[in-house]
């Protein structure tokens, strides 16, 4: 789970990690009000999970109440790369001497932690990596060793952060990693961690993912869930269990398991290149035990997203018998036929694996509406695409 | 003869009291599974009648393999005390843990992966995997063992589905061994390790390796079996369409920015001299012709 910024910052302050004071508001109004608070130049930072947000925008400097209230009004509204700015956040104007980035983050490939730290601070830090890599330095972590102040220390030389904050600098890279644990983060960022004209060492932005694993250990973060901003469609099937990302096409997917049902989506995809670039509509893993119920609510879902045209349900029965899901689609769509705002959509189903022969003559004797047999995944894919284009 | 897994292995369940647990340990006892025990703190000294068989229950996996020589443990122990149970297997030195379980945060992988590497002793499959199955001699975790037999192709695989689809795919030529290594951004077995240890066996004519989006190790793989292995090797990744920064059903199946994007991955292993299937079953078309 990505955070806002101020959410990151409420982080910051609970941990330790030195920030900035910065109020939260969602209106023009309340913008002005917030920089007559704070009785000083303020800065107005649009609160989106996307970077580049100040080349779009959306942070400008404001001297005085009346510029807060205008630069918030051009800044709540204003779409960057897709996400609507809602929120503001307003902090006070720093004197920035010097601008550094330290970071903890999840090293897949190493299998480990890693920190990156640079003098370079203030701008996109993969730039960095790829135009002056002497001035980032990589310092793995050993998840057993953990970072004591010895380390942070060495990461802040390695970093090269001159020699008057070093300690400081130090200080809060400790922080920031016991932060990193406390909170099972794969991300903690701050970017540009400052260096005010009187030494002080900030973190003037920053970034935080969290792992929605450890979420059972964690109660204290379920403020930070964003429904306001997730598609409907996934906020209803998260209510159901229902592991379900909404895509751009036409063609709806249930299927059970991970990597079948990315699988099938390419396969709808590459399928659909034929009828004029038919996609999938959604991705959407049942799991192991397909029951009727779970079978009705993903279909339910699916069959609720007026872009659907088709729906493709294709199921290995590995652990799951393929006459459950059988029965399961079957039972779906009684179920889903009495209730309100059902529409008809054709629904192609492939079965293979377990029980699969006694899954298709379950299917082909109770003959649900709409329902067509195809006989492998390729095939199904294809009928799919061409029912979703309305060839019949 | 298989990798990893084989007619020796002695396999105990750490969690076969539960449903789960009890659930695949019957289903790996039915398809010849040596299992010869389960642990569960607390109930050492207990039996459970497992398959018509009463498999004796451990308090801790160091008594398990004392008193049965276990050579392999299938963990299927809840998130929360997953690590404590991995840990564990790591301090009684067993040399394989398939760890079965989903949703276990990556702090603790980290923490139990790093654990058993600076052991030297313990190799890690999973988590968040279906396991490891060599046809006929053994099987451990949830790949249903009645999909295909014993045979001369070699899988390795991110996914569980994808796996048995595959295994469906190449029925009649069967496999020395199949191991899903599991859709968690850090696993204890990779491609590599699989790579090497089919490139090793005698009876693996061949290799299927399958990969999806997130990460870069089907990028390492590529660059490794150019270097390394001489067996025919297909591939099929998984995720052309999958959006950026949104995780797919795997924890560690996520786009992020420019990198681990299912495209990379193909050409990445194109580049290396490997032909990737647009679908599961054209990779199981490649892999015919590939062994021809």
């Amino acid at each position: 789970m990505d955070l806002y910024e101020y959410q990151a910052k409420e982080l910051f302050a609970i941990h330790g990690v030195t920030t900035q004071v910065g109020k939260v508001v969602t209106s023009a109004t309340d913008a002005q009000k917030a920089a007559a608070e704070f009785n000083c130049p303020v800065v107005v930072k649009a609160q989106v999970k996307t970077g580049g947000r100040g080349k779009a925008g959306g942070v400008k400097l404001a001297n005085n109440p009346a510029e807060a209230l205008e630069k918030a009004q051009n800044i709540l509204g204003l779409d960057i790369k897709g996400h609507i700015v809602k929120k503001v956040l307003i902090t006070p104007a720093e004197d920035i001497k010097e601008e550094y980035y330290v970071s903890f983050l999840l090293d897949r490939a190493n299998r480990t932690f890693l920190c990156m730290a640079s003098v370079a601070g203030g701008m996109d830090i993969e730039e960095v990596a790829a135009k002056t890599p002497e001035k980032l330095a990589m310092i793995k972590i050993d998840p057993l060793i953990g970072v004591d102040l010895a380390k942070a220390q060495e990461i802040s030389v390695a970093a090269g952060i001159p020699a008057q904050v070093q300690k400081d600098v130090a200080n809060l890279i400790e922080k920031m990693w016991k932060m990193f644990v406390a909170t099972d983060a794969t991300l903690v960022e701050v970017n540009p961690l400052v260096r005010t004209n009187n030494d002080r060492i900030i973190a003037l932005d920053g970034k935080v993912t969290l792992d929605e694993n450890a979420s059972f250990r964690h109660s204290e973060n379920e403020g930070f869930i964003d429904t306001a901003n997730v598609d409907p469609l996934e906020t209803a099937a998260k209510a159901k269990d229902l592991n379900y990302v909404k895509l751009e096409g036409s063609v709806g997917i249930i299927g059970n398991g991970a990597g079948l049902v990315m699988s099938t989506l390419d396969v709808v995809a590459y399928a659909g290149e034929k009828f004029g670039g038919i996609k999938p509509a959604n991705f959407l893993d049942i799991g192991g035990g397909a029951s009727a119920q779970v079978m009705a609510d993903g279909l339910g879902i699916i069959l609720s997203d007026p872009s659907v045209k088709s729906v493709f349900v294709n199921v290995f029965g590995g652990i799951t018998a393929c006459d459950a899901v059988a029965n399961g689609i079957v039972q779906a769509i009684e179920i889903l036929k009495s209730g309100p705002n059902y529409v008809q959509r054709p629904i192609v189903v492939r079965l293979d694996g377990n029980n699969a022969q006694e899954g298709l003559r379950i299917l082909r004797e109770a003959k649900p509406e709409n329902v067509e047999i195809v006989d492998t995944m390729d095939n199904a894919a294809a009928r799919a695409a061409q029912l979703a284009v309305g060839i019949k | 003869m298989g990798i990893l897994l084989n007619e020796n292995s002695k396999v105990i369940v750490q969690g076969m009291t539960g449903s789960e647990g009890k659930k695949h340990t019957e289903r790996m006892i039915k398809s010849g599974t040596k299992i010869v025990g389960g642990v569960t703190p607390g109930k050492g000294g207990q039996t459970l009648e497992v398959a018509g068989k009463d498999i004796p229950v451990f308090n801790s996996v160091k008594e398990a393999i004392n008193a049965t020589g276990a050579n392999v443990s299938v963990v299927f122990v809840p998130p929360k005390f997953a690590k404590g149970a991995v840990v564990e297997a790591v301090d009684a030195a067993m040399p394989l843990v398939v760890v079965i379980t989903e949703g276990i945060p990556v702090h603790d992988t980290a923490h139990f992966f790093t654990y058993a590497q600076k052991s030297g002793k313990t190799r890690i499959i999973g988590p968040n995997c279906p396991g490891i199955i060599s046809p006929g001699l053994s099987n451990a975790g949830i790949i249903p063992a009645d999909i295909t037999n014993k045979g001369s192709i070699g899988l390795v695989s991110k996914s569980g589905t994808l796996t048995y689809q595959m295994m469906y795919e190449l029925r009649d030529l069967g496999f020395t061994t199949a191991i899903g290594i599991g859709g968690d951004p850090i696993i204890g077995t990779t491609h590599i390790d699989a790579l090497r240890e089919f490139e090793n066996d005698p009876d693996t004519k061949a290799i299927v390796m399958i990969g999806e989006i997130g990460g870069d190790a089907e990028e390492k793989a590529a660059e490794f079996i150019k270097a390394n292995i001489k067996k025919p090797v297909v591939a099929y990744v998984a995720g052309f369409t999958a959006p950026e920064g949104k995780t797919m059903g795997h924890a560690g199946a996520i786009v992020s920015g420019s990198s681990g994007t299912a495209e990379a991955k193909k050409v990445a292993l194109e580049k290396a001299g490997v032909k990737v299937g647009k679908t599961p079953s054209e990779t199981a078309l490649l892999l015919r012709a590939a062994i021809k």
